[in-house]
């Protein structure tokens, strides 16, 4: 392990909850209802991240708490079910229902995987019900994800057949290339988690190896190796550097020898770096400061400085999975300076004190640090945007090299008159 | 339990946060876990606002529930002073601090501050924002004034006259995230000014904890918005005699009546009164021969109590616009909505639920809807011409052009953000008329999108194969040519209309002569 720095830090926080992640979750399972228990902060929280008013009627919603439904627990199972017999009724197209549980109906301690149960035994052959929960006591931003996928597992049914699972929520172009490379390495079997389909959940045993596309998945890996799957360590697929490495620890994985990936993966990188080229002439040697949200601001800043030359002021993460991330920490610079956690107030002063080219933040202070004259990256462009891969690199750097471009289109002076 | 898929209005405390990051000098320490932060987007996405909300959450997580919350509330209160040195705290809780119960205004209290400090109270479970903002405004002038209630006396409107000075007034209720409230105020302030009248203070919005103090300097308050101001105004009134307006100055004929009432109590004489009628450019615009087509129009109103009152008054009185929908999602606000509503002979709609104004909508057909941003957009579905009038604020109720609703340039602003849609509207008309000359280039396309062209594939559809509509009934040849006569905006009405009719006399075949039959009838 590379001598990195760490430290934790704790206070208050400018971050999502993990009820956040169902923006992306429902679009790659057009055929599931995500029915949010908790409060109308909750629905409002979602309404603002999501942009709701583009879909007739989305496929998310929240069954919002009222006074009545707090006195006494039995009647707000009772007030849940009636809310999804309801849902049911008019969206019959549903086939999944995934209850989420939120900050309020944590702490009333709400039972929502009696009331899954339940359901699932009404609505048999016809709705499936799980539930997770996203609230921000308990996640932040993408760990919703986690939590939900945590909640598919023992629905997978089990297989001894040999496959490649690919793990996390990929943009379905970005899987689709994946999956052409992985045929032409000669893996023929593979399967994303989670499906397109909700429905079509992959079988999963003891020949099934895991390979992770996203670094914020913690429990999920856990319960896969419970069942018996091999998890494939690698970096992450970010950028030519990392998705190398994950190709090859994929191919070791299936005895494909490295030659082969190198034969057939060469072309693209050398595709990948022409590309790279003009948003590292603008990125090198310019200062990062990735505050914490996604989870994938390691990666990020391996990227950044490995592949785009920047240099790494502080790389911040809500939270830090040592094991999952042993070998993208590896491949970090020494002396990288990583934080676990967040107390907003002090790390923006650190933010004004070193003065940084480049910050990466959430949507609340983005307007407010290029006021101060920083630009900035939002973080949830990164869970929207498809950035995996070799093929996608010049665009992730260009997420990056954009902001810097456009302020120096900004504050140029070539167009003052005299 | 109450299934939401969206809601026009965010939780209390969003309300508090409007109030905190309008004013200066003000800091609110909200126990809150870290989701809550996202409504800080709010204000920095949507307003655009260069600074941050002036709020610290406590980020309560999982963990610090077994142990004391109630510590981790204190450290964030004495921290945040510490660093920010507010004149004035506000400290509250959001819904699942509710729940715990660590009381941290109490707690705040029991530091031994100097700072005023309020005690935010804001019921998660059945109040909502503007509620949360109202409450928070009310509970801030409280505590910054009640020490002055016994030892004042009551203010008479006339006092100004005493001191010899200009009248006085304060104009309360402008806030972040409130319709184009940072225009009105300087309209506002610039119609008084011309009437001899002085602005003490404007609150909450650019207002600081002194400015608050200072409200009773004037002779009476100005309640702009009544959603957020009503409170307040009426505990100034019961406390220190203080008189308010209750007229909202939109559109022409409540400006006017506005001045008249602010002269009244200050019993100050109107001087220009015949000016008034030409300040705005909206009462000859609407009576200019080009408006004609405006008459009559079938409008839907929805939006907040204020701003859909004051629409469907225009509409009605100064576009000559048929009101055939009229509702409100501020239940606070229900009962004016519903007096209005039977002054203009519908029924008043109050609702939260954005699936049932689009219900209502379709069926009230309306040529216009003047709504919110979801109205926009469930019009835009049906392919009806909006605009909106009313929060929820979406980046683009915050144009960088002065565009306020209130005053003179309010009118005009209203008159010009209606009738432009409408004025497409018969363009879109135009297009139909003439796609068949062969001046007609192919690709112009009109703002509606392709759902206005629901009925005219029913029109193009292949009789043969489609033997369309409803119950057995066919339309002929004749029926279909007459019905692509008939304007785009009303054929959806006209061909339901007309198998209406059809099947109400077992007419098996609609022809063109059945079009006019049932004209006739529903006429």
């Amino acid at each position: 392990m590379s001598k990195v720095e760490f430290n934790k830090e704790t206070g208050p926080r400018e971050v999502f909850c993990g009820l956040t992640s169902i923006v992306w979750l429902h679009r790659r399972m057009p055929d599931a209802f995500f029915l949010v228990v908790g409060s109308r902060t909750c629905a409002h929280l979602i309404q603002s991240a999501a942009g709701v008013m583009i879909f007739a009627e989305p496929r998310f919603g929240t069954a919002i708490l009222e006074e009545k439904d707090l006195a006494g627990l039995a009647d707000a199972h009772e007030e849940l079910d009636r809310v999804v017999n309801d849902l049911i009724a008019r969206r019959p197209e549903i086939k999944t229902l995934f209850l989420v549980g939120s900050c309020p109906s944590e702490v009333i301690k709400l039972d929502l995987a009696t009331v899954a149960e339940k359901l699932n035994k009404r609505f048999l052959g016809q709705v499936r019900f799980v539930n997770y929960s996203g609230s921000g006591i308990e996640t932040t931003f993408t760990q919703g994800e986690d939590g939900a996928l945590k909640a598919l597992i023992p629905l997978m049914e089990s297989s001894n057949e040999e496959k490649l699972l690919l793990v996390g929520t990929l943009a379905n172009n970005v899987e689709d290339r994946f999956k052409k490379i992985f045929r032409n390495l000669g893996i023929s079997n593979i399967e994303s988690f989670p499906p397109r389909q909700s429905t079509e959940l992959p079988k999963i045993g003891k020949n099934t190896k895991v390979l992770l596309t996203q670094p914020y998945l913690s429990d999920t890996v856990r319960d896969l190796k419970h069942r018996g799957c091999e998890v494939i360590s690698a970096p992450f697929p970010l950028g030519i550097e990392g998705s190398t490495k994950w190709f090859l620890a994929a191919a070791k994985a299936f005895k494909i020898s490295e030659l082969k990936v190198h034969e057939i993966i060469s072309p693209l990188i050398d595709r990948a770096k022409l590309a790279l080229e003009s948003h590292k002439e603008i990125l090198k040697g310019k200062r990062l400061f990735l505050l914490p949200e996604s989870q994938l601001e390691i990666s990020l800043a391996r990227f950044l400085h490995n592949e785009c030359e920047m240099d790494l002021i502080e790389v911040g993460t809500p939270y830090l999975n040592k094991d999952l991330m042993k070998e993208e920490i590896n491949l970090l610079p020494d002396k990288t300076k990583i934080v676990e956690g967040q107390h907003v107030e002090k790390q923006l002063d650190r933010v004004r004190e070193s003065n940084p080219d480049l910050v990466v933040c959430g949507m609340g202070l983005a307007n407010p640090l290029e006021a101060e004259g920083i630009s900035t990256k939002w973080s949830i462009e990164m869970v929207f945007s498809p950035i995996h891969g070799i093929d996608q690199a010049a665009d992730l750097a260009g997420l990056f090299s954009k902001p810097l471009k456009r302020n120096k289109i900004l504050t140029s002076k070539t167009l003052v008159t005299h | 339990m109450e299934l939401t898929l969206w809601t026009y209005e965010g939780p209390p405390h969003v309300g508090a946060m409007r109030i905190a990051s309008s004013m200066k000098d003000i800091h609110y320490v909200l126990h809150a876990p870290q989701g809550d932060t996202y409504a800080d987007l709010l204000f920095t996405m949507i307003e655009r606002r260069g600074q941050r909300p002036p709020v610290t959450y406590t980020t309560f997580q999982a963990r610090d529930l077994g142990g004391d919350t109630a510590e981790l509330v204190k450290k964030n209160i004495k921290e945040a002073v510490e660093r920010f040195k507010p004149k004035t705290l506000l400290v509250g809780e959001s819904c699942t601090a509710e729940l715990i119960q660590d009381q941290p205004g109490a707690l705040a209290k029991g530091m031994g501050f100097d700072m005023p400090i309020v005690n935010l109270e804001l019921p998660a479970y059945s109040k909502k924002e503007n509620w949360g903002a109202s409450e928070t405004f009310y509970q801030l002038t409280r505590t910054l004034l009640k020490e002055k209630v016994s030892s004042s006396e009551k203010i008479s409107p006339l006092r100004w006259k005493e001191l010899g000075r200009r009248p006085k007034v304060n104009i309360l209720g402008p806030s972040l995230l409130g319709f184009r409230c940072r225009d009105d105020v300087i309209e506002i302030q610039r119609i008084l000014s011309e009437q001899g009248i002085d602005t003490n203070v404007v609150a909450p919005l650019g207002a600081c904890p002194d400015d608050i103090e200072r409200l009773i300097d004037a002779e009476i308050n100005i309640c702009l918005y009544q959603e957020i101001a009503e409170a307040s105004c009426e505990w100034l009134k019961r406390n220190f005699g203080m008189e308010y307006t209750n007229t909202i100055p939109i559109g022409i004929k409540n400006t006017i009546e506005f001045i008249n009432e602010v002269h009244q109590k200050l019993d100050l004489p109107l001087t220009n009164k015949e000016e008034l009628e030409h300040k705005s450019k909206l009462p000859w615009y609407s009576k200019s021969v080009d408006s004609n087509y405006l008459t009559g129009k079938r409008v839907f109103v929805f939006g907040d109590g204020t701003h859909a009152i004051a629409a469907a008054k225009i509409a009605k009185e100064e576009l000559g616009f048929e009101v055939v929908g009229l509702g409100t999602y501020s239940r606070e606000m229900a009962r004016q909505v519903r007096a209005t509503a039977k002054d203009l002979n519908v029924e008043a709609l109050i609702t939260n639920n954005y699936l049932e104004v689009e219900d209502a909508m379709k069926k009230a057909a309306p040529e216009l809807v003047l709504g919110t941003q979801m109205e926009r957009h469930s019009a835009k579905r049906l392919g009806i011409p909006c605009s909106v009038i009313s929060t929820p604020m979406h980046v683009q109720d915050v144009p960088a052009r002065y565009s306020p609703q209130m005053g003179w340039e309010g009118a005009n602003v209203i008159f010009d953000d209606w009738v432009h849609p409408l004025m497409m509207g018969l363009e879109e008309h135009l297009i139909d008329m003439f796609k068949h000359d062969f001046e007609f280039i192919d690709g112009h396309q009109s703002h509606l999108g392709h759902t206005a062209t629901k009925t005219k594939d029913f029109i193009n559809s292949d009789e043969k194969k489609d033997k369309n509509c409803k119950e057995g009934i066919m339309w002929t040849e004749s029926g279909r040519a007459e019905l692509t006569k008939v304007p785009f905006f009303v054929r959806g009405k006209v061909k339901t209309n007309t198998e209406k009719y059809a099947i109400l006399r077992g007419i098996p075949e609609i022809s063109d002569e059945t079009l006019y039959d049932a004209k006739a009838y529903f006429s």
